[in-house]
């Protein structure tokens, strides 16, 4: 009787979808990662690590691809932390009216789809008639007036600014919700010891905020690793290569229908992530039995 | 007491500088949505000196913008229903039988949350399942994507749910279904609304698959409408700004009405204790 009460069937659709859309292709990719699968050709051939000596080999691109994909996930990480942290703070701590208006607005860029964000960005940033180089000239700093998305030594940086403002709401939420779970009393406590604002961050804030910085920064890690449609739309990985990801050349090799070297690429991909999974998973239960 | 209203008065010129850097490309491209071409294409934050409302039909008609705006329903409807039912069935089950073999399969499923798509090999099982470059096909990929985080979310709501509820039905003569059907499901209400607002959200702004996928123009989605759309009139950027408008107010909103939803979900799954 209570063996039957929660079948194991019941989870059968939605393990089966999974297995079918998501676990047997990744699982088939690493079989086919080792032939020259075309769709040109109807034969498939084994050909050994050669697509993986390929894209380890310094005469080609992808570990340029590689490096290009961890300076962007790096880069974001770093700047959606401390900006979500700054603007958690200010909500928290600093305005105490109109706090869920202004989180209603600065959350406001992480719904919009990315693509239309990088689209929108392109007439902002565009050099000569963009609404930043303009503010820039009218306020004297001419010089910074750049060729944002054009200049192959600042562009991954512009996508990475750009990314980070549609991002950086979404890491600011999940902040603040744990900013407003640090009782009131801790504070009350330090002030009384005589700890100044910095230290009052420094030993009571920081050190209850860790877990849910830890979070936010694997969540963030997961995304930048896979990152796609903000570097499509805004660079398409150029100029030249210089904002080129793993997953815009994973498009690229599927539309030039080099399929065994492009599942051989997904497949690095694909074993990233697993161990980043592994890891966050473990957080987030850790999160929930604590709680 | 001076001090104090300084300094909130401090707190709030930065919450609304962060505010409007935040809401300006949006405003952007509501006044550039309804300048001339001449006026649109100096990409300004003015108003407009007239306003063309003709934008809107123009973009309507030549970006396809009805027959997108139907298929995106379809797809971000339909997967977000299918895929938060079929996790709550599966939630309910691994959240209250923790079995060895339960909480791997939990473990698993919830792992998709971290993976990436193959989409080469999962070319071949779209063709095997005579999916590819259909509907039905983008509804189904949709909802498979949804399902790890969507268990992940109801997954951890469950427990909230007293036992002695099951307990009752089925004394009462429930069987698991009706258990599940009628006594878990509308508790679960809250977390379903978020976990559909999320979904549906995830998969209107999504663009990737239907751009591996979809071959038809007619079966696109709004996204991909937009960027056929802004590679053909990149020139006129009042037609660009009306067509992503149209595009971008649907998902607005749905945030509006749904921010309580969305937001309790944002902090629910990431930060716990």
């Amino acid at each position: 009787m209570k063996a039957s009460r929660y079948p194991i069937y019941f989870a059968l659709p939605a393990v089966a979808l999974y297995l079918a859309f998501f676990i047997i292709p990744s699982l088939a990719g690493i079989a086919f990662a080792f032939t020259d699968w075309s769709p040109y050709s109807d034969q498939v051939n084994f050909i050994g690590w050669d697509n993986f000596a390929k894209i380890f080999s310094p005469n080609e691109r992808y570990l340029v691809y590689i490096k290009n994909t961890l300076v962007f996930t790096v880069a974001t990480v770093v700047l959606k932390t401390i900006f979500a942290l700054g603007l958690a703070l200010l909500l928290n701590e600093g305005v105490k009216r109109l706090v869920n208006f202004y989180r209603v607005m600065i959350y406001l860029p992480a719904i919009l789809p990315t693509l239309i964000v990088a689209l929108i960005f392109r007439s902002i940033l565009h050099p000569s008639s963009g609404i930043l180089n303009r503010f820039l000239r009218a306020v004297g700093l001419e010089e910074f007036a750049l060729k944002w998305l054009t200049d192959p030594n600042i562009a991954l940086f512009s996508v990475v600014a750009v990314d980070t403002w549609k991002g950086v709401g979404y890491i600011m939420v999940i902040l603040l919700a744990g900013l407003q779970t640090i009782p009131r009393d801790y504070y009350e406590a330090a002030q009384i010891d005589g700890a100044n604002a910095w230290d009052r961050f420094r030993y009571v804030t920081l050190p209850m905020l860790t877990p849910a910085l830890v979070v936010v920064s694997v969540l963030n890690v997961l995304y930048g690793l896979r990152v796609f449609d903000i570097v499509y739309a805004l660079t398409n990985g150029g100029p030249g290569y210089a904002t080129e990801v793993i997953a815009t050349d994973i498009f690229k090799a599927f539309s030039l229908g080099q399929y065994g070297l492009g599942t051989a690429v997904s497949t690095i991909l694909f074993i990233m992530l697993v161990i980043a999974g592994y890891f966050v998973i473990r957080l987030l239960e850790r999160g929930r039995t604590q709680d | 007491m001076l001090l104090r209203t300084l300094r909130s008065a401090g707190a709030h010129l930065a919450a609304i500088a962060a505010s409007l850097v935040m809401f300006v490309p949006v405003y952007q491209i509501a006044v550039n949505a309804l300048k001339s071409k001449a006026q649109a294409n100096g990409l300004g934050l003015e108003f407009p000196t007239e306003l063309n409302w003709a934008n809107f039909s123009t973009v309507i008609d030549k970006g396809k913008l009805v027959s997108g705006f139907f298929n995106s329903m379809l797809y971000a409807g339909g997967s977000s229903v299918a895929s938060t039912l079929i996790a709550a069935l599966a939630a309910f089950v691994l959240s209250r039988k923790r079995t060895r073999m339960n909480r791997f399969v939990y473990f698993f499923l919830i792992m998709g949350i971290a993976l990436p798509i193959n989409f080469f090999t999962l070319t071949m099982m779209m063709q095997a399942t005579n999916l590819i470059n259909s509907r039905e096909g983008m509804i189904i990929l949709y909802a498979a994507l949804q399902i790890p985080f969507a268990v992940f979310l109801i997954y951890g709501f469950i427990e909230s749910i007293p036992r002695e509820l099951d307990e009752a039905a089925t004394v009462d003569g429930c069987s698991p279904f009706q258990l599940f059907y009628k006594i878990i499901l509308p508790l679960l209400t809250p977390v379903l609304v978020t976990t559909g607002i999320l979904s549906f959200l995830g998969a209107w702004n999504e663009f990737l698959l239907p751009l591996y996928y979809l071959n038809s123009s007619s079966y696109w989605p709004m996204t991909l409408s937009v960027y056929n759309f802004f590679g053909q009139y990149s020139q006129n950027w009042n037609l660009v700004s009306a067509d992503i408008l149209l595009t971008i107010l649907p998902v607005i909103a749905v945030y509006l009405l749904g921010q309580r939803f969305i937001l309790s979900g944002l902090t629910g799954g990431a930060v716990k204790g």
